[in-house]
Parts: C-alpha cells; structure tokens; sequence
C-alpha cells in the first residue's frame, strides 16, 4: 500500500529524513518509536503533505502512485489521514461543519453526491458515540479551548468518519488520561481491517499495549535503524534508546 | 475644465431654482454652502483624509443635476434587492425616486421622500426638530450635501410603533450619463420605544463613473432599536463617501454593520454621538476587497454620558493591490463614568502588494471606565491551512472557510436571515467557491 523508498528530505535546507525506507502493507499496523528530533513527525508531515518540507531524494508512493506531486488535499482524497499531534484551533467552525465540508469535499472528489444529511447525522452520531464524544462538543469551534485529551479525541473522531485507508497518529497518546486512551485505542482498533493500515508515532510503548502493532520500527537521525516484532517496543521501554544508538555507532 | 469645487458652488445658484426657498430649510443649505467654499474637499495634508484621496474624483467631470428617472424593469435590477423577503422599499435612479419600483407606506409609519418631507407641512416639524440636527456643520462634505439636500429615505416612526416589515433604500445609477454625482441625504426617526430595520445599498449598473456623497441622519429616541445594514458591492468605477451621524437617548439600540465588498474607493464617516444613560451603540464591518480597491473607515463614539456601552469590531480581508483604512476614535467625557467601550479591528493580508492601516484614538476623561481596543494584522495561518487541506478540503475552499471564520462574529448578529443569507452568497462569489458553509 505505502512504500517509501530511500527518502531524504529537508525543511530550510535543514535535513531530517536521511534515507527511509518502509513498507506498509494492507491490514498492517506500524509503529515507529524515536527519541525527541528523530524525524518521527516529519515523516507524518511529509507524507501527508505539507509543503514546508522538500523531498531532496527518493520516493512515497500509495497504491503504486508517486505522491510527490499530489497536494495535500488529494492525498486525503486518496485515503491518507494524519492524526496531528498538535490540532490546529481554528474558531468560528464548528466540529459538525468541518466534519461535513470535509467529508462532502472528498466526495465531490471522488465524483460522489453529498452525502445526505439524514445519513451523516446518523454517521455523526454513532462514531461520537464510538469516542464517548458528548454532542454538545459537536457544536463548538473547531480545536478551540479543546483539553490536550478532547484535542486528541477529536482527531480519532475524525479519523472514524473519514474511514481512511491509510492513518498516520502522530503522538496521539500525548496528553491523553489512561480512561481517553483506553476510549482512543478502542476507536483506533474498529478501524483495523484488511484493507487498510495505521501507522502509529509514539514516544512510549503505552499507547502499544492498547494498539498492538505488527512491526516496530527506531528512527534515529533520519533514518530506521532497527525494525522488529511488538517485542522490539518492550526492549525500548526497558533500555531506552541509548542502546540502539550505541548499537548504531557500532 | 471647471475642477469639481467650483462647478458644484455655481450649480448651488441653478439649484436654488429648483427648491423652496422660504423654507426655513434653504438658510441651512446656504449656511452649508458657505462653509463648502470656505473648505473645499479634503485633502490628504488633513490627519483624517492621510490614507484616502479625493483629487482623481475632482478630476472627473461629474454632471451635478440627474436627469428624469429611467425605465428600469424590476427583473433587471432586482438580484440587488433583497427579494425573497417583503420590504418596503425606497428606490432612487440616477438620484430622481422611482414609484415604479418603491414601497412607500403611511400606515402608522411614515417610509416615503425627503422630497415630500421638505415640501408638506405635514412633515414640517419633524423637519423642523430633527433635520440637520446631528450632521456636521463644518465637516467639508457633509456641509456640500447638506447644501444640495433634496431628496433621499425619510423614515419616522413614531411612538411605540414598528414598520411590518423591513425598509430597503436603493440607489442605483444607470450609466445616462457619463459621469454622475449624487448626493442623497436620509433622515431616520425612531421615536420612543419604536423599532426599525433598514437596509442601504448603492449600486452603480454600467461602467461610467458615479461618485456618492450621501449623509444620513439617525435619530434613537428612549428605548428605540434601529437595525441599518449597509451593503457596499459596488461597481469598480463607482465611489461613495458615507456620512452617517446617530444620536442616541436613554436605553437605545443602534447597530450599524457594513458590508465593504466593492466599489473603486469607499469612506465611511460613521459617528456615534450618545446623548443619554444605558445606551448601547454597535458598530461591525466586514471588509473584503481585490483589485485596486480602497475602503475607508472612519467611526466616532463620543460617550458623554454615564452607564453606556459602545462595541466595535471590523474584520478586513485585503487581497490584490486592494488598501483598507480603520480609524476608531472614542471620547469618554469626564461625566461618562462606567462607560463601557470595546474595539476590536483585525485583518488579514492576502498579498504583499495589499495595506492595512489602523488606528484606534481613545480620549477618555472619564476615571471609571472600561475600554479596550485591539487591532492585528496577519497572514492565513500555514498550520491551520494544511490542517483543513489534510482533511480533503480543497486549498481555495479552505481559504474562504478560514475567511468565514474570520469574518463570522460579525455576520452572526445580523438579524435579518435572508440578508446574511445574501451576504454569504457575496462573500462565496468573491472568494470564487460554492456556497454551503454554514458555521
């Protein structure tokens, strides 16, 4: 589904991808574990998109599609959400709104009528149930005054309606109670099928013991520098990174 | 040529011809004349007009005197309406009041002609008590209409009482001639505890130039509530300097918002004078512009009495090599104590080539008072865009969706649904995406 191949990138002649290469493949679940300025979110932004960084080397493509030239609305359109470990407030549109303009945008794309209103509302109401999202939330400006934890919450609520074929959750566990967490992994869980992946960014093992994922894979300065079972995240845990940094000087 | 000053005070003779002059009326006009010629227009050495010029419209040779109304059908003219609600209406073509396309009524109400107003005894006293009353008596354009004042919406209401429906004023300029100007002048009472909506609009149909000058005058008594809504679309050759003076009595309402979408250059001249206790004034904007438009506004709230509120908030959105201007002054009298006052003005730049300047004026006298005022300039935040982009909407949609955002404060108090409806509508067309946000 997603293959990455030999990825170098740079934001601001900065770079931080030094050579990727990652293979995801459908009803896989990854998780990527990395030590703070690793390149973990740029890999998410990246691949979702964003403009900030210039691909100086090799390739991301989704289902055999070079994504380079795809802005970031058409990679959506084509299936990839990005949880962002830092939502963006946005006041003065509502939840619902932005939920159904994104939604009625990415059908229109795909030459699709909106979707009735009876059925979105009926979409709305069971996925905000799947989160434990109170209706009222619904209502409010997009992200603003959001708790880390409602923010979060937010993010897999959206993931839910878009129903996408790839999702990236970036830091998704940050700021999130044990009970939220429990309430996210569950909602992230319903999505695991055959037909599409997740790729999970994460500090610590915490949010894996809820999302078991197939592969664990270290970034360190740009690159992947030891991929494993969900054993590999237990040891990481355990030793910290310093071990694989060692191991990588080696 | 004759430049546009001394054509207007030599007109000012053949104009006399045509008014009443035992009125006691025509002594305020030749009063306001003077002072014209005295003046002259503005020019940009005045702190007031720095940002805005008037010389290239002094360039132009603007025909003074409109010629008999034109044939305009309803159809052609009416998507400048707001149709699809029942109005009364007050249309003027080419300066000269169209009874083919008004709604005038004297059912309780009056909603009729400054014309009939100047001329039928009548009207005299409310004339007599009101007209001229909170215009300038120095500020040099204000003075030029007052001088030439004749026609335009007189609107009373009287005690208690409120028009069935709202009240739409229209000018619209047809192109008969090659360059018009025009110079309404409004009257608006709302007596005790009476309750008005009004929505102005200027509209220019062809592409020769038209330059308005218009000064309305607003009365809130005790109690009252106007709604005035000013929607500002106009064609790229049209210009319009608005003069809008309100005074306000005990416990009124006034809220004034306007709509800044068009036109070649707009001023607006918006002064709120608070003459009472508990008043609550409310001034909001909403200004998109392109190309090389310029808007202009200029607002006052002199609180001069105790225990009154005043909020403010103009959102700018400047596109192109498009200018804005905001000037927010707000006096609090020694004796206005608890004076609430609020100002909030707040753009956003959309190229490098468009300019905002903005400035708040505060003079307070008053010790116990509270007033605020903010004003920011930015870009569409980044973060926030490819935020909206990620979830599938398109750039140029997101855009406008973070501009409706932007702007939504301000259209959210709007209490007329069909007109934010139309607003949206506006604002949809100028950022070129289909309608259908509703925030």
């Amino acid at each position: 589904m997603l293959e990455i191949k030999d990825l170098h990138a740079s934001v601001e002649d900065k770079k931080i991808l030094n050579g990727i290469n990652l293979q995801v493949n459908p009803g896989e679940v990854h998780a990527i574990m990395g030590p703070n300025g690793s390149g973990k979110s740029t890999l998410a932004s990246v691949i979702a998109g964003k403009e900030d960084f210039e691909i100086k080397k090799g390739n991301i493509s989704l289902d055999g599609e070079d994504l380079e030239e795809l802005s970031p609305e058409e990679r959506a359109h084509k299936g990839i959400f990005l949880s962002f470990q830092y939502p963006v407030e946005i006041p003065g549109v509502s939840v619902t709104n932005f939920i159904k303009t994104a939604i009625n945008e990415s059908r229109k794309a795909r030459g699709l009528e909106d979707m009735p209103a009876n059925q979105m509302l009926k979409l709305i109401r069971e996925k905000s149930e799947l989160l434990e999202i109170d209706r009222k939330f619904l209502s409010r400006s997009l992200n603003e005054g959001f708790s880390g934890g409602e923010k979060k919450r937010n993010e897999i609520f959206q993931m839910a309606m878009m129903e996408p074929k790839l999702a990236i959750l970036d830091e998704t566990d940050s700021g999130l109670d044990i009970d939220a967490l429990r309430i996210v992994a569950n909602g992230v869980n319903k999505l695991r099928g055959k037909d599409n992946a997740i790729i999970v960014i994460t500090h610590y093992q915490r949010l894996l013991e809820y999302i078991v994922p197939d592969f664990v894979h270290v970034l360190h300065e740009g690159k992947i520098v030891k991929s494993g079972p969900k054993e590999l995240a237990l040891k990481l845990e355990e030793k910290g990174y310093d071990w694989i940094k060692q191991e990588t000087v080696v | 040529m004759m430049d546009l000053k001394d054509k207007l005070l030599s007109s000012f003779l053949a104009f006399e011809n045509t008014v009443d002059l035992d009125h006691p009326v025509h002594e305020v006009r030749s009063e306001a004349i003077k002072n014209f010629e005295i003046k002259g227009f503005p020019s940009k050495k005045e702190e007031a007009w720095k940002y805005t010029s008037l010389n290239n419209l002094q360039k132009v040779d603007f025909s003074i005197f409109p010629k008999r109304e034109s044939a305009l059908e309803y159809k052609d003219v009416k998507k400048y309406f707001i149709h699809d609600i029942d109005t009364y209406k007050i249309v003027f073509v080419d300066g000269v009041y169209s009874s083919y396309l008004s709604e005038t009524t004297h059912d309780g109400v009056d909603v009729c002609l400054m014309s009939s107003a100047f001329s039928k005894p009548m009207f005299r006293q409310v004339i007599d008590v009101y007209f001229n009353k909170v215009a300038s008596k120095d500020e040099s354009l204000t003075t030029l209409n007052t001088a030439f004042s004749k026609e335009g919406a007189y609107i009373y209401i009287p005690k208690n009482k409120m028009p069935k429906k709202p009240i739409q004023i229209l000018h619209l300029a047809t192109g008969n001639e090659a360059a018009l100007m025009l110079q309404p002048r409004n009257l608006i009472v709302a007596e005790e505890n009476a309750e008005v909506q009004i929505i102005e609009r200027h509209q220019s149909l062809t592409e020769n130039e038209v330059f308005t000058n218009s000064v309305t005058e607003i009365f809130a008594a005790k109690d009252a509530h106007v709604d005035y809504y000013k929607v500002q679309n106009d064609a790229d050759t049209a210009s319009l300097v608005d003069n809008t003076y309100i005074s306000q009595k005990n416990n009124s309402v006034v809220k004034v918002h306007t709509f800044s979408f068009g036109g070649k250059l707009t001023r607006n001249n918006l002064n709120f004078y608070q003459n009472g206790e508990r008043i609550d004034s409310t001034l909001k904007g909403v200004t998109i512009l392109g190309e090389k438009q310029h808007v202009d506004h200029h607002t006052l709230v002199h609180h001069a009495q105790p225990n009154c509120e005043s909020h403010q908030d103009y959102k700018g959105i400047f596109g192109e090599k498009s200018t804005g201007v905001f000037n927010g002054k707000i006096i609090v009298d020694k004796i206005a104590q608890k004076t609430n006052a609020f100002q909030q003005n707040n753009n956003i730049l959309l190229s490098d080539k468009a300019s905002i300047n903005t400035k708040p004026q505060l003079e307070i006298f008053a010790d116990d008072v509270k007033c605020s005022h903010g004003c920011t300039i930015g870009q569409l935040d980044d973060d926030a865009l490819f935020y909206l982009r990620s979830r599938g909407i398109p750039k140029k949609e997101a855009t406008a969706l973070m501009m409706y955002a932007f702007a939504n404060n301000v259209l959210e108090s709007v209490r007329i649904p069909e007109l934010k409806a139309r607003i949206n509508k506006i604002i949809a067309n100028k950022l070129g995406v289909r309608v259908g946000f509703e925030l």
